[in-house]
């Protein structure tokens, strides 16, 4: 643990008489900044309403109930409903492969099933269509999907996989079930929260994701509402279709609950719950080596050897330094920035939640979630109109932009951070008070710096996101900017896509040590 | 309260600077606003890149490029307005600037600009002028149709019998400069009738170029887009245009249509003097060069530039006359997205 020295400032009473006054006047200054950071994160929930009851039931009802939107109704909900199980069988079969198994090699194909995150989706994709460039319509979008997402299933889940006590297999085995049904009635069962975690993130990820689908033809709502924006800016139709498209984000949160249950999961009895033994494989073991051979070659050979092929196509051509650095700067300044304003802004509802739970809180943490799931093209909308109706000053600034992110990636960066402000003890932020620090310092001294590497994953993972972000980017920054994922959508669209290539390389290679990082997080959280 | 004021207020310094500090970093196409000039560019980025530097070489004054579609741009133009921070705006098709003038926002051009264009490549009102031009065409798999094949017409394509066989991009500007002309050309009934068709009949691709390559590679037999995608392709590898052939429509088929990228100064801008000096040089010999040189093989149109010899002469295209202000960008997004195309 963090050494943390409090030294008392000269002239402070040792005993300050106004203690316990100065801890309560603490609490509104945080539940103010908690409020007003969800109020923030609520803005574009409200402007989808407000825009609503702006445009008058008759316009907008002509512009939801239009057999377009029943299309892309049809599309969305069936790429859902395909991807999200396929997702969840693969990562349950590479998972329990992984690390039930005596599978050679276990650890490089557990690194090898999480390393594809490294990957921003739109390059999965231009790496597909590079290779099957007639690859098109439902089935690509379910494929390459199914590819690029489900590392996302197979994290929580192969971590919950490790932390299961074996116990209760054995005394099912004993009760005389077969291993199949074991597995099937005692094992699965219990993997149900990171599976439905899981598939949730993988859904939400489905329904807000453009450049993926936009490269091989496969119309969402998400891709719809872009295409109006290019035709109208932001016009009522645009609008409208991500109103629908927030209902479909909501009811995915609600079908999760639904699913997620009241459930008990943890172990009772006394003791650790031992090592499972490994599954032998025997001879089995070749055929069960094809399935992380196939997914590795799939979702790392196919973009690493397209994406070869057009780095070697384009020479040294491509490697125009006076564009690349100065998208490699901006991508980095966003990101970096993105993250520290995200995580700073989460301080206050982490802090909340740990040491003043409460009805506010609970309804202020949802609220952050709950918008967190939104596509970035929802956001952008609502930013673009707010700020160019009644905030003109902010109007394409990079300060709208990073309200985006901070609104986008709040949750990422709320999670690691509760979990640090949870195991920095309360004592010691009261004893600094007690020593005469103000509250704002004996948080920032202690509770701070403890929570600082958990903070700092957050961070990673609230970068990670913006390092690759889209179409939020395209809307909103200011006059001039290039990101790296802006200037790889800009030359793949006009199929250059050699000169895409370079682009490409350095988003995978930002995000690797990156991913590299969540993966070794989830070993250790599961305690190796 | 001092407590809860100070800490209050190291919040909120944290929370300026948190914010303003990237801002800062960020500044430097901030910056260059403020000694250059600003253009929205929904043209072709590489062809507006050349363009920003000859301009910037010869005059020494910088241009920062903001990249979007036609429409995109003129919307979000109206949208902001007298506020805006555009100095210049240029487009691939005339729509989106008729969309940008209705809303008065132009402001009226020097007779050095418009005396460089020709009167058939800018409207009479002198609020904006053509900077280039391309040409409607039907990019067909010669492995496949013989010239016999071939539609006729624009409108032949919403004939069953072309039912999964021919493709577009109904989301890109370009496509919907031509719908606009044939609005124009046809009047609303025969234009909604086409668009519904064509929801039945034809396959949608993003972009232009895409819709090409998707012919070359036998996914569809033909794709209604502009000329230049294919010489542009022909000139570096050919890859995606192997198969391809261009049919001109002519005989003033509104699928003859050729439209007209325009150049407009706002009236909102603060750099009046450097913006109106932008669009002279695109217009005059240095801009027409590079599109007689360059690599976008749009047609060249100001009065007596010559376009790239390897494109079918402007005069031979047969293409049907349109006044260029009367195209109406708004009409066709509604009809097209009553369609269902959009």
């Amino acid at each position: 643990m963090t050494q943390v020295s409090i030294e008392r400032r000269p002239g402070a009473p040792v005993f300050p008489t106004g203690f316990r006054w100065r801890r309560r006047s603490f609490l509104p200054l945080m539940a103010g900044a908690a409020v007003l950071v969800a109020l923030a994160a609520l803005l574009p929930l409200g402007f989808v309403l407000w825009v609503t009851v702006q445009t008058g039931w008759e316009t907008a009802s002509a512009l939801i109930f239009r057999p377009r939107v029943g299309e892309l109704l049809v599309n969305t909900v069936l790429l859902v409903v395909l991807t999200v199980p396929l997702c969840a069988a693969l990562a349950v079969a590479l998972a329990w492969l992984t690390e039930r198994s005596d599978l050679p090699g276990a650890r490089i194909w557990s690194w090898l099933a999480v390393a594809p995150l490294a990957v921003p989706a739109f390059v999965h994709s231009y790496a597909w269509i590079s290779l099957v460039p007639g690859l098109n319509g439902l089935f690509a979008a379910v494929l390459v999907s199914t590819i690029a997402y489900s590392p996302l299933l197979y994290l929580p889940v192969s971590a919950a996989l490790r932390r299961l006590d074996p116990g209760l297999e054995d005394a099912a085995a004993s009760l005389g079930e077969p291993p199949g049904r074991v597995f099937l009635r005692v094992v699965l069962p219990q993997l149900r929260l990171a599976l439905c975690g899981g598939a949730l993130l993988v859904g939400l990820h489905l329904l807000a994701e453009y450049g993926l689908f936009a490269m091989i033809r496969f119309d969402t709502f998400t891709t719809a509402i872009i295409d109006q924006f290019q035709s109208t800016y932001n016009g009522p139709a645009a609008n409208m279709m991500a109103g629908v498209l927030v209902v479909c984000c909501l009811s995915l949160l609600w079908l999760d609950a639904l699913i997620r249950g009241r459930t008990r999961y943890a172990r009772i009895g006394p003791g650790a719950a031992r090592q499972p033994r490994l599954t032998r494989l025997g001879r089995m073991t070749l055929p069960c080596l094809l399935l992380p051979i196939g997914f590795a070659a799939l979702s790392l050979g196919v973009p690493l050897l397209t994406l070869g092929q057009w780095l070697a196509a384009g020479g040294a051509a491509i490697w125009k330094l006076d564009e690349i650095g100065p998208a490699l700067w901006q991508t980095a300044v966003f990101a970096i920035a993105g993250g520290a304003v995200t995580t700073a802004a989460a301080i206050p509802m982490a802090w909340l939640s740990v040491r003043r739970p409460g009805r506010l809180q609970r309804v202020l943490e949802a609220c952050n979630y709950v918008v967190g799931s939104l596509p970035g093209v929802v956001v952008a909308l609502a930013l673009v109109t707010i700020t160019v109706r009644v905030a003109l000053p902010l109007y394409q600034t990079a300060a709208t932009v990073l309200l985006a992110y901070l609104v986008m990636f709040l949750p990422r960066a709320l999670i690691g951070l509760r979990a640090s402000v949870a195991q920095a003890p309360v004592e010691l932020e009261q004893a600094a008070a007690s020593l005469g620090r103000s509250p704002g310092r004996a948080l920032w001294s202690v509770t701070i710096r403890l929570a600082a590497p958990g903070a700092a994953a957050g961070m990673a993972l609230v970068a990670l996101g913006i390092a690759n972000e889209l179409t939020a980017t395209q809307m909103l920054a200011p006059n001039g900017t290039r990101t790296l994922a802006t200037a790889f959508w800009s030359y793949s669209g006009e199929i250059d896509y050699a000169a895409a290539a370079p682009y490409a390389l350095l988003m995978i290679l930002i995000s690797l040590p990156l991913t590299w990082l969540l993966y070794v997080q989830s070993k250790r959280s599961a305690g190796r | 309260m001092r407590p809860f004021t100070r800490s209050f207020a190291s919040v909120a310094a944290l929370a300026t600077v948190l914010l303003a500090a990237p801002a800062a970093l960020l500044s430097r196409p901030a910056l260059a606003e403020d000694d250059g000039i600003v253009v929205y560019n929904a043209q072709h980025e590489n062809l507006t890149k050349a363009w920003a530097e000859g301009f910037t070489k010869e005059t020494g004054i910088k241009v920062t490029l903001r990249n979007g579609s036609d429409t995109e741009l003129g919307n979000q133009l109206v949208q902001e307005g007298a506020a805006s921070p555009a100095d210049v705006f240029l487009t691939e098709n005339s729509p989106a600037m008729v969309l940008v003038d209705n809303a008065g926002l132009f402001a009226p051009l020097g007779q050095e600009v418009l005396s460089q264009v020709p009167d058939n490549f800018r409207p009479s009102h002198g609020r904006w002028v053509g900077i280039a031009a391309r040409s409607t065409v039907f990019a067909y798999d010669k492995t496949k149709l013989k010239p016999e094949q071939l539609p006729k017409s624009l409108l032949d394509l919403a004939d069953p019998a072309w039912k999964g066989r021919w493709g577009a991009s109904p989301s890109g500007a370009d496509f919907q400069a031509i719908v606009s002309a044939l609005l124009v050309l046809k009047g609303e009934t025969a234009t909604a009738d086409w668009l519904k068709a064509m929801k039945a009949n034809f396959v949608p691709f993003r972009g232009n170029s895409t819709a090409m390559k998707a012919v070359n590679a036998g996914q569809v037999d033909g794709a209604v887009i502009y000329h230049y995608y294919y010489f542009g392709d022909q000139a570096k590898t050919g890859e995606n245009s192997k198969n391809v052939a261009l049919h001109y429509f002519r005989n003033q088929d509104p699928g003859a249509f050729v439209s007209i990228s325009g150049g407009g100064v706002l009236a909102s801008s603060k750099h009046q003097q450097q913006a109106q000096a932008f669009l002279k040089w695109i217009t005059g010999k240095g801009g027409q060069d590079i599109l007689k040189t360059g690599d976008s093989y749009e047609y060249a149109v100001g009065v007596g530039a010559e376009s790239n010899p390897k494109l079918v002469p402007l005069a031979d295209l047969q293409a049907p006359k349109v006044e260029p202000s009367a195209l109406n960008s708004k009409a066709v997004t509604d009809l097209m997205t009553r369609a269902g195309l959009l």
